[in-house]
């Protein structure tokens, strides 16, 4: 059996005294899905922005393809970039950029960044806005979609720099109920289409119907961690049935 | 005490326009334009995580902010020359004006960048953009929306601090009524056009802040 795609070990971080992440072990089969679940405050979404740098653990390693950081020896500016370039995110409060349309925040990464030829990175970003059901949209601006459309131009954002993994902080907690549905339909799509993506979530059905694992933390550890048809159905922790009980029936 | 010599009034309107047109003008364009520059890259210099540039900007911010104008004028054009710098009017003007805009627009930029939220940084970093493509694309545009309104008061406080070089004998709208006035003893109708013509140049600015304004927020939410 192959490597897998992504795998980040031992994870350590805290902010100030309090530690946050403690030991944190994730590994991503390439084309699976891996919902990172558990309370706020569990390390979940610090787990998901290691794996891209954003935030900065004091150990730990973490592998995506044949990119690794090793996060004990400080690694520059450079060497994370190298790691970030591996993958895309897309953003709980979706963070496009207000000042530009729908396709050249998609076209943002491949031209800005990548410097890849426009004409050809447009047409690609117009074939993944088709593919998020947005085709209607390209010369929009952000502020003129609803909050489901700018999620869905976030995915479509995200996966135009063609990245090997997707991060996505969880997409839908900011959405208004009714909006939440299109965005996991789209997430769904892309499972289905072999991307690799990692999702922190509170989205227990989209778990149960798409992950292929699900790794519930709590307090800085992965408390359990398998198929969801166990971690989500028969929990053998007593945290974990606490929590998703509390999920079922929050009163 | 006689009224308002409507003759003098006709006959200096259009030397007080030269004066403006080509005085007070140029000298608020250009050195706002220099003055402009200098404030992004003390901005930037704020910004940098070195002290020692962000010291070295927040010294020069402080030593501009915290003395006169008309001082700094003296200096260049006065005090310089001492030291073996001559300078003529016009270059003495441009540079203690843009020197002293390059100082107080640089908090004003800066707060603009402080205020792109943090967000606009991190989604530029996950499409793979450096530190410096991410202020040219995503950063700087959204700050210069942000830095309309303090910039407009600079630019404001720019047009009439213009008239404090004709102590330094630089030709321009009050030096120029100072000169037509002078023979005249008609100080009053000279000094009171003059402030004529520097109060319209301001309506137009604040007009055209407005209608900026107004452009740059179509893209935002309200």
């Amino acid at each position: 059996m192959s490597a897998p795609l992504l795998e980040a070990r031992g994870l350590t971080k805290s902010f100030g005294a309090v530690p946050v992440l403690r030991g944190v072990d994730v590994v991503v089969p390439a084309g699976s899905v891996t919902c990172l679940i558990g309370p706020s405050g569990s390390g979940k979404t610090t787990v998901l922005r290691s794996l891209n740098g954003l935030e900065t653990p004091e150990a730990g390693t973490v592998r995506i393809g044949d990119v690794a950081v090793d996060w004990a020896t400080r690694p520059g500016r450079r060497a994370v970039s190298a790691l970030r370039d591996q993958s895309g995110m897309v953003f709980q409060a979706h963070n496009l950029f207000p000042h530009l349309t729908v396709l050249d925040n998609v076209t943002s990464g491949p031209v800005l960044a990548q410097h890849r030829d426009r004409a050809e990175a447009r047409a690609e970003a117009r074939d993944l806005l088709e593919r998020v059901g947005l085709a209607d949209k390209a010369d929009a601006y952000p502020v003129q979609l609803s909050g489901g459309q700018q999620q869905r131009v976030g995915i479509a954002r995200a996966l135009a720099t063609r990245p090997r993994v997707v991060l996505f902080d969880e997409p839908t907690s900011a959405l208004d109920p009714e909006l939440v549905g299109e965005v996991l339909r789209v997430m769904q799509s892309l499972a289905a289409e072999g991307w690799t993506m990692v999702v922190v979530t509170h989205e227990m059905r989209f778990a149960r119907q798409v992950a292929d694992q699900v790794l519930f933390l709590d307090g800085g550890v992965v408390v359990e961690q398998g198929p969801p048809s166990e971690v989500l159905v028969e929990p053998r922790e007593a945290r974990t049935r606490q929590f998703l009980q509390r999920l079922l029936d929050p009163l | 005490m006689n009224g308002i010599d409507w003759d003098l009034v006709r006959r200096s309107l259009l030397p007080l326009l030269e004066g403006l047109v080509r005085g007070t003008i140029p000298l608020t364009v250009i050195t706002f334009v220099l003055g402009l520059a200098l404030a992004v890259l003390l901005a930037l210099m704020r910004l940098s995580g070195n002290p020692v540039v962000s010291g070295i900007a927040r010294a020069y911010v402080s030593i501009i902010r915290g003395t006169p104008l008309l001082l700094q004028l003296f200096i260049i054009f006065f005090a310089l020359p001492s030291l073996g710098v001559t300078l003529d009017p016009w270059p003495s003007a441009i540079i203690g004006l843009s020197l002293n805009v390059g100082a107080y627009a640089s908090e004003a930029v800066r707060g603009a960048i402080l205020a792109v939220p943090r967000g606009q940084w991190e989604a530029a970093m996950t499409v793979g953009m450096d530190r410096r493509t991410t202020l040219r694309r995503v950063v700087l545009p959204q700050a210069s929306r942000i830095a309309v309104p303090p910039l407009s008061n600079t630019l404001i406080s720019l047009v009439k601090d213009t008239s404090l070089v004709s102590a330094i004998t630089v030709t321009e709208l009050l030096r120029t009524a100072q000169q037509i006035a002078a023979p005249t003893f008609d100080f009053f109708t000279l000094y009171g056009l003059a402030a004529v013509y520097y109060w319209v140049v301001c309506l137009v600015l604040s007009f055209g802040q407005t209608r900026l304004e107004t452009r740059l927020s179509r893209y935002v939410a309200a």
